[in-house]
């Protein structure tokens, strides 16, 4: 009895830690959203098109960016292709998933990765090792939901939070990112080789180039040069070994 | 005004959506070669590097070049709460919640 029941039993209960770990996403979404259901009404956009924007495209950076934009009169195509390069980083994200996922099921993949943001894809990279489908649903059910919803309410409300809680809300996501990485930097040498060089050239890079790109080119050359290097210590341990 | 908004939302979502999409629905995991495995398996650390910092002290001003001092000070007060909370290993949620209300009474003292 228990072997027949423990499969479904499991992946509502993997489900469930998606729920929970989504907690800190949602309320780290919720001020940027009602901000950008604020901004959207002020804008001149509909409710509807405020609240479509965040159902289908679901990228804050890139919706604020569009904003900015469609109140400046750009055309259809600038706020598309600026949208592209925005959102290309999320490319990496989705291949370091796919590197870590149990899933084999291309059309629960291709569901899954309707939901890669920033922040759900440090959120199951950092807590499992291998990602299922089950917790990328949870988590993505939580943090979409908290976009989509807020999103309305900014604009419906008209108003964000109070500004003292509007404004220290705002340390939320950072915070969630720091609460994430510190656990793995304490115990892993190679995490913060990888956390210390990234974060360094990515500051250097935003100087120069659009923070989506300068996030981008820090990541993939602080991986590819730790690797490398790594590679070529654990040969020259081993070699010092024989 | 924007009768052709839905157009760019559409776009914009399409856009989005598919470099989400492409690499875990068009890759095999087991035909990658293991040096790219590794280098993939370093980007958690490696992105969460890049989006934290420079981010985090430009909540406000968005940009480096733009930061003021304001804007330094309030991401080190609540990056230094949640680096604490988080070095004694605290649930995440009490992470994020001890930053935003040490930086609430630091709003209010200010």
């Amino acid at each position: 009895m228990l072997s027949y029941q423990t499969p479904v039993k499991k992946s509502a209960r993997i489900f469930t830690d998606g729920v929970k770990a989504g907690i800190p996403i949602a309320i780290g979404y919720m001020p940027i959203a009602l901000t950008f259901g604020l901004i959207a009404r002020t804008t001149g956009l509909t409710f509807m098109d405020a609240v479509g924007m965040s159902v289908f495209v679901y990228a804050g950076a890139s919706q604020f960016m569009a904003l900015q934009m469609l109140a400046a009169e750009t055309g259809a195509i600038e706020i598309i292709i600026a949208t592209f390069i925005v959102n290309i980083r999320h490319f990496l994200m989705s291949a370091s998933i796919n590197e870590r996922t149990v899933e084999r099921s291309r059309w629960k993949k291709a569901a899954m990765a309707f939901g890669i943001t920033d922040e759900t894809f440090s959120v199951a990279s950092l807590n499992r090792d291998k990602i299922e489908a089950a917790f990328m649903g949870g988590l993505i059910l939580m943090s979409y939901g908290s976009w989509v919803i807020f999103s309305g309410l900014g604009y419906v409300v008209g108003a964000s939070l109070p500004e003292v809680l509007q404004k220290s809300m705002s340390i939320a996501l950072y915070a969630m990112f720091i609460g994430l990485v510190v656990p793995s930097l304490k115990k892993e040498r190679k995490a913060l080789a990888l956390f210390i060089l990234s974060a360094i050239l990515c500051s250097v890079f935003s100087l120069f180039i659009p923070f989506g790109w300068a996030i981008v080119a820090a990541t993939l050359i602080s991986s590819v040069t730790i690797e490398w290097a790594y590679g070529r210590l654990m040969k020259k341990e081993g070699e010092a070994h024989v | 005004m924007f009768s052709s908004v839905i157009w760019v939302i559409l776009g914009m979502g399409v856009v989005t959506y598919i470099p989400r999409m492409l690499p875990l629905v068009a890759i095999k995991a087991d035909g990658v070669p293991p040096f790219l495995q590794g280098v993939l398996k370093n980007v958690p650390f490696a992105v969460l590097g890049a989006l934290i910092f420079p981010a985090i002290f430009t909540i406000q001003s968005g940009s480096l070049l733009h930061m003021t001092w304001d804007d330094f000070f309030f991401g080190l007060i609540g990056g230094a709460m949640a680096f604490i909370a988080s070095y004694l290993e605290w649930n995440i949620i009490f992470v994020v919640l001890s930053a935003i209300l040490v930086l609430t009474v630091y709003s209010l003292i200010l």
